[in-house]
């Protein structure tokens, strides 16, 4: 128990010190998750939104895969992303493997779902009551989404947050196309599985306190944000 | 500017006029169900038009048909003027529980005149003019979905007479509001057809009718079951069901 005791003190030590390799490797964690939720939100907010309000055919088969692929697990597009950009594989050529740019396109993948799903259900929702006002209002497609997006913008963003939640968090993905390389591309949670089985618990214990502390802020943000919204929009 | 439709005094060129509109033995059908039956009138520009009945009579669906958010099942209806497009532009719609976007009261305006392609510097005068006419202008700011109920009916009339359409349809624009907030509404609607624009409403709140009606439409189990000047209609209805329903006594 002393052990862990000690662990912990050091833990805080690295954290209150700023660590120079624990700020690097917070740095890049928010890095490669910012910029994966940023595309996720460009390619999910869409999405969502014209599977919710446009009729097409083949538009349920959409829906039932948005919602199947939210669960999707990071191992499973950590090894579609490594086929992918492997030196062999159809990307080869671009050299992605094991950089940072590889490990945005797999959370990108991971959360474009989450975020899709979440933006398909507010939108419908919002489309329900909206309907019959912007066709009487002449709106046409484009701006009737535009106007759905708008309008469920703070619903919207709790769902962006959830999808950062989700990559913030998952290790599985970018431990197989990041490769975990020290300086390159080793981020808050792969360190953390690292560290911990070598048995470098002050390493992993701070890391791990500061991704609690992210998802928490995550959440509280969230709600924060709702129940504004709720109280000032009604 | 074509894009936006003026009024006969507007300084525009003059826009085609949407009225008389004339409605032939419309009928609308779901699953089966007949809702409105070989319904024909014609109504044309000046007498504001009051759809009356009890509840369930087809009042709502008249109105969206007329308005286009329905199609018929059979049956025609007719604008004067003969595009679509044209048609829809003159026409305004207000629900019976208002749509209000999550956004300011000056901002539900303004989406819809920026929605027609109205110059930014025009805007601010027609966003000050609907709000002023509405009694809104101190509440400009305010999220619209915080608005009392009536206060939310008013911008919805605000909004949808900001374009300054021909034909404003109304569905049961007061059914949910108490006497003072009816009252504002009323004299809101009583500024908008001295205006000049063409005002169709239903409502199953006599006195309300005898009030706002120029002419009534009658409605009875999605029938036509008369039509008539309100004055005739009020002190003289020439079907049982009409007499009934002014008596109190026909329920549904």
């Amino acid at each position: 128990m002393d052990d862990f005791r000690a662990a912990f003190f050091t833990a805080l030590g690295l954290l209150l010190g700023l660590d120079r390799d624990l700020v690097a490797i917070v740095r890049l964690s928010l890095m490669v998750s910012l910029s994966a939720v940023g595309l996720a939100t460009v390619l999910g907010l869409p999405l969502g939104a014209a599977v919710a309000v446009w009729r097409f055919p083949g538009q349920a088969l959409v829906r039932i895969l948005l919602n199947a692929l939210m669960g999707l697990p990071p191992v499973v597009v950590g090894l579609m992303v490594y086929i992918l950009l492997s030196r062999s594989g159809p990307l080869g050529t671009l050299g992605l493997l094991f950089t940072p740019t590889a490990m945005v396109i797999a959370q990108c993948l991971l959360v474009t779902p989450i975020i899709a799903a979440f933006t398909r259900q507010t939108v419908a929702d919002l489309h329900e009551e909206y309907a019959e006002q912007l066709c009487s209002l002449g709106v046409g497609p484009w701006c009737t989404l535009w106007t759905l997006l708008w309008d469920g913008r703070f619903s919207l963003l709790t769902g962006i947050l959830a999808g950062f939640g989700r990559a913030s968090a998952e290790v599985g993905a970018v431990i197989m196309v990041g490769g975990n390389i020290h300086r390159v591309t080793r981020v808050v949670t792969t360190t953390i599985a690292l560290e911990t089985s070598k048995g470098n618990l002050p390493m992993a214990l701070a890391l791990g306190m500061i991704l609690m502390l992210l998802v928490l802020a995550v959440n509280a943000a969230a709600m924060v944000i709702q129940d504004t919204a709720n109280r000032v929009y009604g | 500017m074509e894009r936006f439709y003026t009024r006969p005094e507007g300084h525009t060129a003059a826009p085609a006029t949407l009225l008389p509109l004339v409605v032939h033995d419309l009928c609308y059908e779901i699953g089966g169900k007949r809702l409105l039956d070989g319904i024909s009138f014609r109504t044309d520009v000046g007498p504001r038009t009051v759809v009356l009945g009890p509840n369930g009579a087809g009042k709502s669906l008249l109105l969206r048909l007329c308005h286009g958010l329905l199609q018929p099942s059979a049956g025609t209806l007719t604008w004067a003027a003969a595009a679509p497009d044209t048609a829809r532009r003159g026409q305004a719609m207000v629900f019976q529980r208002p749509v209000l976007l999550r956004r300011s009261t000056a901002a539900n305006i303004t989406y819809v005149l920026r929605l027609q392609g109205i110059p930014r510097r025009q805007r601010r005068a027609m966003l000050t003019e609907a709000l002023e006419q509405a009694g809104l202008l101190p509440l400009a700011a305010r999220p619209a979905r915080v608005l009392s109920a009536g206060e939310q009916q008013r911008l919805a009339l605000a909004r949808a007479w900001a374009l300054k359409p021909q034909v404003l349809f109304l569905d049961e624009p007061t059914a949910s509001l108490d006497p003072a907030a009816t009252r504002a509404v009323e004299a809101l609607l009583d500024h908008i057809h001295h205006s000049g624009t063409k005002i169709i409403m239903t409502t199953h709140d006599l006195g309300q009718a005898r009030r706002l009606s120029d002419e009534v439409l009658f409605l009875h189990h999605g029938r036509l079951v008369e039509s008539a000047p309100a004055t005739v209609f009020f002190s003289n209805p020439q079907s049982k069901e009409a007499a009934m329903f002014l008596e109190g006594k026909l329920l549904w």
